[in-house]
């Protein structure tokens, strides 16, 4: 790893009129790691992906991305540079088929020069879609149209799209809301996967803890737009302050493993 | 390339038809004729408008561009001498494409019926200064003389048939060959959401700015040739709001699903036109919107749709 952080926060703020959505933001995280952001409902998580892949303009401070300011430019231009994210509520092509979107997706994505301009479906990018869908397990809904997919599958996709312009650091805004609880884990095994095989830095967002527990290095816990604890799950997961404001639980963990049975309460 | 041009079954069938038609053109009544000529520079027009319906936008004021192609063609003989073909062509698109590359930076930042309402003030405008200027002709506008062709001038209209022929052949093919690219695919992914396409790193504004130029180009060659078949341009029929509308009318007529709908559409307008005029002359808009309303109840694809009952049209869509 880097001396220089991936992503590099500084005194991020943001406001929406008398909500403070983000107050005093500052986060590094070093390429290669994996972030868990947490919070209960309304405490300003999406607003941090939104500002950070530009789909928001900060009221204050500073987001910097490979030691470059990216601060408040616009999304596409935070793709260039590496940086991307998938969706609370997925965005997908809605009345296009699965390899349809893929196909779209990795044609804007290796487009250079004229690429723009000629038929869509050359052999390669065939392949390479195949080749996702398989890594994505979408192979067998490829000509289902995203609007009839299942809210898995749907996410899935979302991120699939996402991953294929190569981006250096992903954010995920609830990669599993929405889905059946057995199906959970299959997504986030999918996805960590081949995001390690990659490399990509990853940032999601998620509501159930044992998810949390089971695939980051790192947790930030949001209250009020606040990072209310910065720490290793194991730590975080068991500070009094994130079990009262975030997991809603104020009774004393009595193991590190408390988390765990949480997940309900916590989704709630 | 060529070998992606000649192999597209939608290519091959708008040659055909066109080529059909041409041969027509020999044994047909002049008025006829006419008639088809009339269609085929509107139907131009109205393949620029598909180009932006397949985007899910619409445009109510495409009159501008196809009456700055028209005066293109009025001005440039008037004021230069031009009457050549190929050249009063060039003159009609250039002036559309430099107008709607200027106003497309204001048009991309809006949607829907700002988007479609934006392009008719602008037309508007156009026409408020076509009406006060002398020397743009005013009310009465210009006449237009005989199209030339590398310096000859042929007797009767066939040639010039024959050349809007050609013309439309090949706006048809470039917008066949668009609509299957990258970018002309990207119409429903716009359609269907555009923050998942600034997400892939392509940015929507710039893609709607490119449909929009391409559209008004094809509506000024579409004036530019309105023109020359017509051998008069003035703003009210070039320029008014009803021009706009018109277009609206037979792109629906049409139906988006094929470029060669839009001149299927546009001669059948034109016809139906004719015929309600002669059977009502004082309610003949009567039978043309009896006729839209017919079709948008039964035939919501259009046109078009009808054909696509048959497998080899329903084919087309995905060659
Ligand atoms: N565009 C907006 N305009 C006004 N207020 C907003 C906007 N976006 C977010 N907010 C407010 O900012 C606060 C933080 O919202 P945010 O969506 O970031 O929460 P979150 O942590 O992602 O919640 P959830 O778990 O429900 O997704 C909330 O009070 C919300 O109402
Ligand atoms: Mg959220």
């Amino acid at each position: 790893m880097t001396d220089v952080p991936i992503l590099s926060v500084k005194d991020l703020q943001k406001s929406f009129g008398a909500v403070t959505a983000a107050k005093d933001i500052n986060v590094d995280i070093p390429a290669g790691q994996v972030v868990g952001v947490i919070g209960a409902n309304g405490a300003g998580k999406t607003t941090f992906v939104n500002m950070v892949t530009g789909y928001l303009k900060p009221s204050g401070g500073t987001i910097r991305f490979r030691g470059r300011d990216i601060t408040g430019i616009a999304p596409r231009l935070a793709v260039h540079q590496g940086l991307t994210r998938s969706f609370q509520v997925s965005q997908v092509f809605m009345t296009l088929s699965v390899r349809q979107n893929l196909l779209s997706a990795l044609a804007l994505a290796r487009r250079k020069g004229g690429a723009l301009l000629r038929p869509i479906a050359g052999p390669e990018l065939l392949a390479e879609c195949d080749a996702i869908m398989a890594r994505y397990g979408l192979t067998d809904v490829a000509e289902h149209e995203a609007s009839a997919l299942s809210q898995g599958s749907r996410k899935l996709l979302d991120i699939a799209m996402a991953v294929v312009s190569g981006p250096r650091m992903l954010l995920l805004d609830e990669p599993t809301s929405g889905v059946a609880a057995e199906e959970k884990f299959a997504i986030m095994d999918t996805v960590m996967s081949a995001l390690k095989a990659s490399g990509t830095t990853v940032l999601f967002i998620e509501h159930d803890m044992e998810i949390v527990e089971r695939y980051v290095d790192r947790v930030l816990a949001f209250f009020s737009g606040e990072v209310i604890c910065d720490a290793p799950p194991a730590r975080a997961l068991i500070d009094p302050k994130v079990r009262e404001l975030v997991i809603g639980d104020t009774r004393a963990p009595t193991a590190p493993t408390a988390a765990t049975g949480q997940a309900e309460a916590a989704y709630a | 390339m060529l070998h992606a041009i000649l192999s597209d079954k939608t290519v091959r069938l708008t040659a055909l038809a066109l080529l059909a038609l041409a041969a027509a053109g020999l044994m047909l009544p002049a008025w006829v004729v006419n008639n088809m000529m009339f269609g085929l520079a509107r139907g131009a027009a109205v393949l620029g408008l598909l180009v932006l319906w397949r985007t899910g936008l619409m445009s109510f004021g495409h009159g501008l561009y196809f009456g700055l192609g028209a005066y293109a063609v009025a001005l440039s003989e008037h004021w230069l001498g031009l009457s050549d073909f190929a050249l009063r062509i060039l003159a009609a698109i250039l002036v559309a494409v430099v107008a709607g590359f200027a106003l497309g930076f204001i048009l991309r930042r809006y949607r829907d019926i700002f988007f479609a309402m934006l392009s008719l003030a602008f037309s508007m405008v156009l026409y408020g200064i076509l009406v006060k200027t002398e020397a743009l002709g005013s009310t009465d506008g210009f006449s237009v003389s005989q199209t030339t062709f590398l310096g000859w001038a042929p007797e009767g209209k066939q040639v010039l048939f024959t050349a809007i022929i050609t013309v439309c052949l090949a706006l048809a093919v470039l917008v066949q060959m668009y609509l299957r690219s990258t970018l002309g695919r990207l119409t429903t992914a716009i359609r269907d959401n555009e923050i998942r396409v600034e997400y892939l790193g392509y940015s929507v504004a710039r893609a709607i700015h490119i449909k929009y130029v391409i559209s008004a180009a094809l509506a000024g060659g579409a004036g530019g040739m309105m023109a020359m078949a017509l051998g008069q341009v003035d703003p009210d029929s070039m320029v008014y709001w009803t021009v706009s509308g018109e277009l609206v009318f037979i792109t629906i007529m049409a139906g988006p699903g094929s470029v060669l709908a839009p001149f299927i559409g546009a001669i059948i307008f034109e016809f139906l036109r004719t015929y309600a005029f002669e059977i009502a002359p004082h309610a003949w808009q009567l039978i043309v919107g009896g006729t839209l309303l017919l079709i948008i109840f039964f035939l919501p694809g259009g046109i078009w749709s009808l054909l696509e009952r048959i497998p080899f049209f329903r084919r087309l869509r995905h060659d």
